[in-house]
């Protein structure tokens, strides 16, 4: 008798996939100013380490939330017993006032109809799992986040179809992409039972247009499907055009208490907006009851620290803190998008027009010797390897077109993020100098000694190495 | 067409979603209902319900706070730990933060007296216990597929265990007529049962020290079990939340020990589940520690355990914590008294009015022996008794049938989570109701299984009163030591 589980010995966890092989190697050489300066620099990673010092000096000024006291008095007790599903009242008050913000509060949030949830990726697991059988399926646009084969199809047995998007549009999605893929599912007999979006778009950076919002509301409600809404990003929208999340629009289209406004459902997190993804706080917005009760059960899996929620009551709370710090991670951002996007363009490479995220959808088509993925392999590989950047390949993401990777701006230091940039520069100059001078063989600068050779390079299949996991 | 509400949502969502696998509608949950709607409180509502039915350990608070009062750079966001903020809180290597896993490694070595060693390498994180058990049924066994539990066992495993994985818990029953223990028999039988229906069995689940009973397994036992998982080959999970709550002889014997020094079986079958809940009192904190012998159920169980890990700011907290072994020895050894305190207490209560509990030396709870009380040896007799605690008595104790418990007439009752003057009330409610049912014995001389007590106290409510407040003031390290307990 086998020993594991199918869970156990399958690949679903997508660990294999070459988004993480690139943290891995990484791992084993990476980038530091002093000790390791021609390691490999890590722009494959979501994270924002831009607005950290914004964060410190709330904590320095409040020393409560902090440290187990509410006005002085020790609540320590209260908080290590709090186990309840339903969350610290407090925090959930706090946390729907911020999603309410981040949304020029436009929409309102009802705390009751907030589960919270060990982060995004408990959050979408959880609502595949109420949402869907096992072997019933989403669709998704594509390119979408790796993350979502784990987290929605690995423990739950659902599918997912994508949603074909190409760089003809912008990489918008259509309605005839939207009925492609529906179709697709059904011949695949499988039954659709909604669609995840991810706005704004992760790997893309842009935000889903208003005229998108209306096309997929329409669209689940002629197929009576759900949406799954991943707000993740909500709060990185540093230009514009600003936010839309699809709450507004069911508003602006007066579906509200409608059949549609049951199945519309909002995922959300304070790793990116917050620059917290080790606190492990997400959350479930539902205006379908049945959804908020089973969701709310399954959180028992994988509740919020009452420490963490404690914390970050008291934060949000502050209204005037969480303000400042909106808006002023917001001008960071753009100024460090800026950054990446100029550079680029300095070594003749050009991204898709984004206005939020952590990371820009950059288009490398021109530099791959054929139009492939194999031949975006070829590239990555180089990239990570003789270029020793670890950013993330289009095809990682299920990207329809190869030639596209996602690149990280606001996890680095600006230097470090100007030696990208140099490095991809010299890089561009001295293959287009290589390619002009065939047949003699080319050293590239010894500031890339710490190169391996192709050879060593194994691109290993087996989930026994583990990696860090990220958006 | 029209549907009902309820006939649509079960269009719409999945059976999951709206079955009843989640289990709360099981009469364990009833009860915190009716104490959520009339809670007990000494001044605003002293005739409340007393919240029995949770087992929590509150008895230790006093030296935690202190030592956090004392040790502010645990704390990420405190003047003196903040220089760590942002490391810990861009920290998501779903490894766990190195510090936390050798902390948690070392203080389970400190519970099970060093007698084993622990590999930091080994520990998974999980949303809690409640995580760690859904985690490894995910690795361990496919739906349809069959873990046996010995009962009477924690109403949460039928959640934990089965609601979203598809897998069955089939029961080895177990019976007062040898307090409850597990036999090679009941064993054999339970996994035949199993053959002859078709259902495969995976794994065999175990919870040591015991929850409801309280008791922890002896030597034999335990070697028994291993015994038939490794000639099975089948897993065993080994749930060892309540660990460090061990207050009294028999000592605990974990199974890392049993693997290590009494008998040969293949390492790849055993795992272990843990918790900080229970041992120190920190269910809000959501620490779950998964342990596998297994390298590829730990490389398995870690990736799944990106769906629940523990805070990096509470992984920072415990790591200070537990790294500080002074206070983990101070720790240990003081819950352990407090809760022999207790237990006595409260043991020695009920015996004074005939009502026996099984003797144990482990849990947060016992498991009282209410048989006589029934109008009838059936479950409905039961619950009917478990309405009038509950709506009479106003004491949430939780009914054996709710642990699947194969007799009816047992109860486990919560004794750590509330203070001196709510346990004062609660005996007294006991003592008066055992006394108006006109059900009051003489004090029982305890049989031998409920402990050999040599004590024997009249009645009188006097007399229990100043022997109640006496144990106020008594040191809660020296329970028999107080003058006000006559030997005879």
């Amino acid at each position: 008798m086998k020993l594991l589980s199918r869970k156990a010995t399958c690949n679903s966890h997508g660990q294999d996939s070459s988004y993480f092989l690139g943290w891995q190697e990484y791992e084993k050489n990476p980038y530091d100013e002093v000790r390791n300066p021609t390691g490999i620099i890590q722009m494959g990673l979501a994270e924002s380490q831009l607005s950290f010092d914004l964060l410190e000096s709330w904590l320095a000024e409040n020393p409560d939330a902090s440290g187990f006291t509410r006005n002085g008095e020790s609540i320590f007790r209260e908080l290590a017993l709090f186990q309840d599903y339903h969350g610290l009242p407090a925090f959930k008050k706090a946390l729907a006032e911020f999603m309410e913000e981040i949304r020029g509060n436009k929409v309102t949030f009802d705390p009751r109809n907030l589960v919270l949830t060990a982060g995004a990726t408990s959050a979408n697991e959880t609502l595949a799992f109420c949402l869907a059988e096992p072997g019933e399926a989403f669709l998704l646009p594509t390119p979408y986040y790796p993350g979502f084969d784990r987290d929605l199809k690995w423990r739950t047995g659902v599918e997912i179809v994508p949603i074909q998007c190409t760089s003809s549009n912008g990489f918008r999605i259509t309605e005839s992409a939207l009925e492609d893929a529906y179709q697709l599912a059904r011949k695949q007999n499988l039954r659709v039972k909604g669609v995840l979006v991810t706005n704004p778009s992760n790997p893309l950076g842009t935000a889903v247009s208003r005229p998108e919002l209306n096309l997929l509301l329409s669209f689940i409600s002629a197929k009576n499907i759900h949406l799954i809404s991943d707000e993740i990003y909500s709060g990185t929208v540093f230009s514009s055009p600003s936010f839309v999340s699809v709450m507004e629009v069911l508003l602006e289209r007066n579906l509200a208490n409608t059949q549609v406004w049951n199945r519309v459902h909002l995922v959300y997190s304070l790793s990116k907006d917050l620059g917290l993804p080790g606190f492990r706080v997400g959350a479930i917005y539902s205006n379908n009851n049945t959804v908020v009760a089973a969701a709310t059960k399954m959180s028992s899996f994988g509740l919020v620290s009452s420490q963490t929620q404690y914390l970050l009551s008291a934060m949000l709370a502050d209204k005037k803190f969480t303000k400042h710090y909106i808006f002023e991670n917001q001008v960071r951002l753009q100024k460090r998008h800026a950054m990446l996007v100029r550079g680029l363009k300095n070594a003749g490479i050009s991204c898709l027009d984004s206005n939020a995220g952590l990371f820009c959808w950059v288009d490398m088509r021109h530099l791959l010797t054929s139009k492939s993925f194999d031949a975006e392999m070829e590239l990555w590989k180089k990239i990570v390897y003789q270029v020793g950047l670890n950013i993330s390949p289009g095809s990682s993401c299920h990207c329809a077109e190869p030639g596209w990777f996602r690149v990280c701006f606001a996890n680095m230091s600006e230097e470090t993020l100007d030696l990208a940039m140099q490095r991809i520069k010299d890089f561009v100059v001295s293959t287009a100098t290589k390619s002009s001078n065939t047949g003699r063989s080319h050293h590239l600068s010894s500031k890339y000694s710490a190169r391996k050779s192709l050879s060593k390079w194994v691109f290993r299949l087996s989930f026994h190495h583990d990696s860090e996991n990220e958006r | 067409m029209e549907f009902s509400l309820k006939n649509e949502q079960q269009q719409l969502l999945s059976k999951m979603a709206t079955n009843d696998g989640h289990g709360e509608n099981s009469p364990y949950f009833d009860g915190w209902k009716a104490y959520d709607s009339d809670p007990y409180h000494p001044t605003r509502n002293p005739n409340g319900v007393i919240q029995m039915g949770l087992a929590e350990n509150q008895l230790c608070f006093d030296l935690i706070e202190e030592w956090v009062l004392n040790n502010p750079e645990a704390s990420i966001c405190t003047a003196e730990g903040a220089n760590k903020f942002m490391e810990v809180a861009i920290y998501q290597d779903y490894h766990g933060l190195p510090e936390f896993r050798n902390a948690v490694a070392r203080f389970m070595e400190k519970v099970r007296g060093e007698r084993v060693k622990f590999d930091p390498n080994r520990i998974v994180m999980s949303g809690g216990a409640t995580g760690a058990h859904e985690t490894l049924a995910f690795c361990l066994a496919d739906p349809e597929d069959a873990f046996l539990v010995p009962t009477p066992y924690y109403p949460g495993f039928d959640r934990d265990l089965r609601w979203r994985t598809g897998i069955q818990l089939l029961p080895i029953v177990c019976h007062s007529s040898n307090d409850f223990k597990v036999t090679k028999e009941s064993m054999e039988a339970a996994y035949q049962k199993a053959q002859e229906a078709n259902i495969r069995v995976k794994g065999f689940l175990l919870n040591n020290p015991s929850n409801p009973l309280g008791t922890v397994l002896d030597r034999e036992t335990l070697i028994d079990i291993v015994t038939f998982i490794n000639d099975k080959n089948i897993h065993l999970i080994c749930d060892e939340i309540y660990s460090a709550t061990v207050f009294s002889q028999p000592e605990f014997i974990s199974i890392s020990e049993i693997i290590e020094h009494d008998v040969q079986c293949n390492r790849d079958l055993i795992h272990l589940v843990y918790s900080l809940s229970k041992d120190l009192g920190f269910p809000g904190f959501r620490v779950g520690i998964l342990y596998s012998y297994n390298d590829a159920v730990v490389s398995c169980a870690r990736k799944m355990s990106s769906f629940g890990l523990v805070s990096t700011q509470t992984q920072h907290l415990i790591a200070s914590m537990l790294s500080d072994e002074t206070f983990t020895d101070k720790i240990i050894s003081t819950s352990s008294e407090r809760l022999a305190a207790r237990h006595g207490l409260f043991t020695r209560g009920l015996a004074q009015v005939g009502i026996g509990t099984l003797k144990s030396s482990a849990g947060l709870y016992f498991w009282m022996d209410l048989r006589r009380l029934l109008r009838e040896s059936t479950f409905e007799a039961e619950m009917e008794l478990w309405r009038i605690i509950i709506h009479e008595v106003k004491l949430n104790v939780s009914p054996g049938l709710s642990f699947h418990c194969s007799e009816p007439g047992w109860f486990r009752v919560c004794f750590a989570n509330m203070d001196d003057e709510s346990v004062r009330v609660a005996l007294r409610r006991i003592h008066k109701f055992v006394l108006v049912q006109g059900k009051a014995t003489e004090p029982t001389t305890p049989k031998s299984r409920c402990g050999s007590s040599k004590l024997q106290l009249s009645l009188s409510f006097r007399r229990l009163d100043e022997r109640v407040m006496g144990s106020h003031m008594m040191s809660p390290h020296s329970p028999m030591a107080s003058p006000l307990v006559r030997a005879t």
